[in-house]
């Protein structure tokens, strides 16, 4: 089979839910054209390459937080948590609260004075500094791999909103989108990809936001809501965080409340919101220590937030779920089944968002809602293919390639990297219409790449013995021990019950576990490998490790601007959150 | 990001104002005329009328807020 055939569900949709009118298509070409223009009036201060690559360092504390949030908000989060709250109810949730508010305020808190004081353009570059040569380039190779993937996961969602709700063609909404970001990530590097995030975030909100708001009301309110699940699925579990998690059977999701808090909040969040260059890159931009600090407690705000136009209409979608009626939210199912019935005219779980948008927005609002979706996307594939080019050019191109280059060729070298990396790109979105579902596929990602990676930046950041060759061999070894968990249980899907240690386990409880298997591997091989091996001298380590670093005095502002104080209110949201929906 | 430059929140302002306006105009039409996407459920809270309006609040607080020239960021 050629790589780029398209399953014939996705070739041949079905008839769209909804048809844009002359409003819908002028809101959504405004968009193009001004995420265009920043690109073009960026360009002028995007020359040299800390300008292109760091955004010249000049971010506020609210810019880069808003970018740090948004670069997150791709297809995954829109579309994919949608389509999982309708699967697994409120569980789904947890991927925003426990799995990324903790590992947020840690970086913001505890981490971000070493990333910011070494001056690191990267995490990579970070490794480089601690580890040296041998950690960064595997880091450097893993993640670019895997941002392209992830770009390509990014375009083949776009692509199908755009096929399922509109009746586009697939490779139409492809190359437009691609285009696009493109465009203006190529021609104003970081700093416009930023401004775009931060314009796209906006956008989000105000165009997801309705659905919640009116889907609330039609059902009656939260309460309402609760007796219709209960109606439809005769199951309470939808509507808990925690109380069903005892064991791998009593909910949804077949998950258990360790691996939600080990494997989930601690190794995959901690993981990506702390060692995950795509965001990290965001809040290195900022201007100053105090700003870069900040910014992920600011994001840390609006992530708690998120649930509420991604996760509730998910909820929503069960609540008003009633295919007799000729205004019922359809029964959806999984991918599969809609790929192994083509004639059904049956809808997937991810496209319960768009479903609810067609429901409640008119002429005007639905291009409202569309360019939320594609906003989205962008949002997700800019940040992907601006971290890529950052790490192809200081810690592949710069390091193998050519030492000894100006300046001006780095920042071209950057410049071609993202057009060549979208190309790439698109290839990846044709093979993601192979995959089954969007989730595991990320997921599997995230567990093989980013555990591995997170043991290398604790031990390297908060261990002062950890040495050059633990934090190669760790990353390595972890990343070949994560990746072989992933294919015997891919080859052996009866292997699930060992890896996730119980026989009730689903795919999501394997992500989860397989991610804290491969960080306490990694995390073996540094400690073992460190006490055979010679460390640096202390000296050394200076503005790299805790213990061997003099952070810098920072000016005395009142307590209401400091970091600490706003850690604190997001602590106590936080938990208040997860005890309102226990 | 220095003074002279135009900041994001203009971008936004503008971008928001616009919308504001066409989707409020779109809106009263609905209103006026009574005609109503067929597809679309709830059309009696006139959505797009309060919603639209809030963006281009929204929109025209960010545009004057942050016009260039200002000195904000």
């Amino acid at each position: 089979m050629p790589l780029v055939s398209v399953p014939t569900h996705l070739a041949f949709a079905s008839s769209p839910l909804a048809r844009l009118n002359g409003l819908d298509i002028a809101v959504i070409v405004i968009y193009f054209a001004m995420v265009i223009w920043i690109g073009f009036y960026l360009k002028g201060q995007s020359n040299t390459s800390e300008e292109f690559f760091m955004a010249g360092r000049e971010m506020t504390a609210w810019i880069a937080g808003l970018s740090f949030v948004s670069a997150n908000l791709g297809s995954l989060e829109l579309m994919g948590w949608a389509g999982s709250a309708y699967q697994y109810g409120i569980l789904a949730t947890n991927w925003y609260w426990i799995g990324a508010i903790p590992a947020m305020v840690f970086l913001g808190l505890v981490m971000m004075p070493f990333y910011y004081v070494s001056k690191t353009h990267s995490v990579p570059g970070y490794l480089d500094l601690r580890y040296g040569g041998e950690a960064r380039s595997v880091a450097a190779v893993a993640f670019a791999t895997e941002m392209i993937l992830m770009s390509g996961v990014n375009m083949f969602a776009m692509a199908k909103v755009m096929q399922v709700v509109l009746g586009w063609n697939i490779t139409f909404s492809i190359v437009v989108s691609s285009v696009a970001v493109a465009l203006y990530v190529g021609l104003g590097g970081l700093r416009s990809a930023i401004f775009n995030e931060v314009l796209q975030f906006v956008l989000i909100w105000g165009g997801a936001l309705l659905v919640p708001i009116l889907g609330l009301y039609q059902a009656g309110g939260w309460d309402g809501m609760k007796r219709n699940i209960l109606t439809n699925l005769h199951s309470d579990s939808y509507f808990h965080l925690w109380r069903d998690t005892g064991s791998f059977s009593a909910n949804p999701m077949g998950v258990q409340w360790t691996g939600i808090v080990f494997g989930l909040g601690f190794v995959i969040s901690f993981g990506y919101w702390t060692t995950d260059f795509l965001v990290v890159q965001r809040v290195l931009a900022a201007h100053n220590l105090r700003a870069a600090r900040m910014a992920p407690i600011i994001g840390s705000f609006f992530k708690m937030a998120v649930p509420f136009i991604v996760i509730l209409p998910g909820l929503l979608g069960l609540a008003l779920r009633d295919p007799a009626m000729a205004n019922g939210i359809p029964h959806l199912v999984g991918e599969d089944v809609v790929a192994a019935n083509p004639g059904a005219d049956l809808h997937s779980y991810n496209e319960i968002l768009p479903l609810m948008m067609a429901r409640y927005l008119g002429p005007g609002l639905l291009g409202l809602g569309i360019t939320a979706l594609i906003a989205g996307f962008m949002s997700g594939m800019a940040g992907n293919v601006s971290a890529f080019s950052t790490v192809w050019t200081y810690d592949i191109y710069r390091p193998l390639i050519n030492k000894r280059a100006s300046d001006s060729h780095y920042v071209l070298v950057g410049r071609l990297a993202i057009f060549i990396g979208v190309a790439v790109s698109i290839m990846a979105a044709y093979l993601v219409m192979r995959a089954h579902g969007i989730m595991d596929y990320v997921q599997a990602l995230f567990s093989i790449f980013v555990a591995p990676l997170l043991a290398a930046i604790l031990f390297g950041m908060f261990w002062k013995r950890a040495t050059r060759w633990a934090g190669f061999l760790g990353l390595f070894l972890g990343i070949i021990f994560s990746a072989s968990l992933f294919m015997w249980v891919k080859l052996n899907p009866a292997k699930l019950a060992v890896v996730a240690l119980s026989p009730y386990a689903k795919p999501m409880a394997e992500n989860v576990f397989r991610a804290l298997w491969a960080f306490c591997f990694a995390s073996i091989v540094i400690v073992l490998v460190s006490l055979l091996t010679k460390p640096k001298p202390v000296a050394e380590l200076d503005g790299l490790v805790y213990g061997a670093t003099k952070l810098p005095t920072e000016e005395w502002v009142p307590f209401y601007k400091r970091e600490w104080f706003w850690a604190t209110a997001v602590g106590i949201i936080f938990f208040a959150l997860n005890i309102l929906v226990w | 990001m220095h003074g002279s430059r135009i900041p994001i929140w203009f971008f936004i302002g503008l971008l928001l104002t616009v919308y504001g306006v066409m989707i409020v105009c779109y809106g009263c039409y609905e209103a006026i005329t009574g005609k109503y996407a067929p597809a679309v459920q709830l059309t009696n809270l006139h959505t797009p009328i309060w919603w639209g309006g809030v963006l281009l609040i929204i929109g025209l607080v960010y545009l004057i807020k942050f016009r260039p020239g200002r000195g904000n960021q």
